[in-house]
């Protein structure tokens, strides 16, 4: 009876998260239209529901009511598998990110490695949808993104490495506690910028979407999707924008702490600036898209593999050195 | 205790039936999938047994890179799938007594481990590493490599290195007549060097090529 009550509670748990995250999901797609169309001086969509607050549940409508078509010669299993992987994967990390001191699923001792190991299985869906697909744009999109996540994911590594040796801990609720005197964005703001770039590369974000570029490639890995499992893998795909969104507020903008400990800061909730923080990221990932044109590909590899891993491999040599000629090393055991 | 056992045997039951699959299965694709479900199998066993930063060390290195190349690479060779042809050879039989005593060597050193580990139960508290339960296995591995075994975790790296080296060496060649951009000379071009006026005598025309 007991393990039957623990179940429930944890499922409870878990709706508890998850179904916020698919409604901030729909939502957030609302607010990147509505960006856009304030950069572009369009409206962007206004019209259903207030403000348009409603034009991605519209969507959503129409993507479930729309046949799911399977190409004849694409490879069924792994086709109908690709959009599931996307979207369960960028919903499991979701599992450790702690939204204040108590509100957090799983507190476990290896946080961002587990986030980490989570985002480096997202390239799957990619490459099992394209190649699945069976067509020409789809696997050029699969092959493109694979050497773009691989490569963009060992700045983003030593990125957090960096952090790690202020902290002294795999922790995430000990990396945003490591913050109460100082973010971590004010020594390391190098660090941030070009965890912001990685970040756009690693989810395929504009200036970095080569998977998808339509004048190229259709619409990548998706042209052969249509209905429910087109919308999961861009389901997905915002899951993992607002998760890494998280994570870079974790590990830079102090996740949950309020900027300065003082009377009508500390009156909000933690969630509230945990919330914030992410939309703040979001917004800056929006503006990014409207903003900038698109990398070429070989320029894309030159920038993850010569510029981004030696600065932040130099930064972390620094970073260290720094921390141990002034004895500030967490741990020193 | 139940629960840990039934999850210790479903993993496990995952991890040999892949790695069967791996060997026994004809698409190529089919078989990198199946050594990325073994992988993912194994590293939530090493989870299971408390080891949880190997397990993720594990995700990351081999599932989220290695197979990622691995899956890349056999990619390319199938594009259309007619072309697996060329992994199904005649078949032979000489390979067989080699992979025999290979398996064979393997399942002594195999059974050479798990009974030193029978006859010595203490093996953890008379080791000479000091393990303190108090850490995270993290610390505790990071205790143990950058300072009993610093120069052996070294020379692991200078072998990575050297092998990331012979592996530019053997696949980089200079071509010649390849167009290639530089960041620098395209920055530093200036109008006078790109830009001429020239006065072109009437009927004459100008040859424009060198």
């Amino acid at each position: 009876m007991s393990y039957l009550y623990i179940l429930f509670n944890e499922v409870y748990k878990i709706l508890f998260l998850l179904i916020p995250i698919l409604v901030s999901v729909a939502m957030i797609v609302w607010l990147e239209r509505r960006v856009w169309g304030f950069v572009q001086k369009r409206r962007g969509p206004n019209v259903v529901g207030p403000f348009g607050l409603l034009q991605t549940l519209a969507d959503a409508l129409k993507y479930i009511f729309k046949e799911i078509i399977i190409p004849a010669s694409a490879n069924k299993i792994i086709f109908i598998l690709a959009p599931i992987v996307t979207m369960s994967l960028a919903l499991i990390a979701w599992a450790v990110i702690p939204f204040s001191e108590e509100l957090i699923l799983s507190n476990i001792n290896v946080g961002i490695l587990y986030i980490f190991a989570v985002s480096s299985l997202g390239v799957y869906g990619i490459i099992m949808g394209g190649w699945a697909s069976n067509s020409k744009y789809p696997f050029l999109s699969s092959i493109r993104s694979a050497a773009q996540m691989v490569s963009y994911e060992v700045s983003i590594g030593i990125i957090i490495i960096n952090v790690l040796l202020c902290v002294g801990s795999l922790n995430l609720k000990d990396i945003v506690l490591a913050q109460q005197k100082v973010w971590f964005i004010v020594p390391l703001f190098p660090m941030f910028v070009i965890f912001f770039i990685s970040v756009l590369a690693e989810t395929n974000r504009p200036p970095f979407d080569l998977p998808e570029a339509e004048s190229e490639l259709v619409a990548g890995y998706q042209t052969e999707y249509s209905g429910m499992m087109y919308a999961m893998f861009w389901l997905g795909e915002y899951a993992n924008i607002l998760l890494m969104c998280a994570l870079g507020s974790i590990l830079f903008l102090g996740g949950w702490l309020s900027p300065i400990e003082l009377y009508p800061f500390t009156l909000l909730p933690s969630l509230f600036w945990m919330i914030a923080k992410i939309l703040l990221l979001f917004f800056l990932f929006a503006l990014t898209k409207a903003i900038v044109p698109r990398y070429r590909y070989d320029q894309l590899m030159r920038l993850g593999w010569k510029v981004f891993l030696p600065f932040s491999l130099i930064w972390v040599i620094l970073t260290a050195s720094y921390l141990y000629y002034f004895g500030m090393l967490p741990n020193s055991i | 205790m139940i629960a840990h056992t039934i999850f210790f045997y479903f993993f496990s039951i995952i991890a040999i039936f892949s790695a069967i699959m791996v060997v026994a299965s004809k698409n190529t694709v089919y078989s990198v999938f199946y050594l990325i479900l073994d992988f993912i199998s194994i590293s939530c066993l090493f989870i299971m047994i408390g080891a949880e930063f190997l397990g993720m060390i594990m995700l990351i290195v081999y599932v989220g890179a290695v197979a990622v190349l691995f899956l890349f690479v056999v990619m390319m060779l199938n594009v259309s799938g007619t072309k697996d042809n060329q992994f199904k050879r005649k078949i032979s039989y000489s390979h067989i007594s080699f992979g025999a005593l290979i398996s064979l060597i393997i399942f002594l050193e195999l059974i050479i481990v798990v009974g030193g580990w029978k006859y010595k139960p203490n093996i953890v508290e008379i080791s000479s590493i000091r393990i303190d339960k108090d850490f995270t296995n993290t610390h505790a591995i990071g205790n143990v490599i950058y300072t009993d075994y610093i120069h052996l975790f070294q020379l692991a790296g200078l072998i990575l290195l050297v092998s990331m080296i012979g592996a530019i060496v053997l696949t980089y060649r200079k071509r010649e007549g390849i167009k290639k951009q530089s960041y620098f000379k395209q920055i530093s071009r200036e109008k006078k060097d790109a830009v001429a006026l020239v006065e072109v005598e009437s009927n004459k025309g100008i040859n424009l090529d060198d």
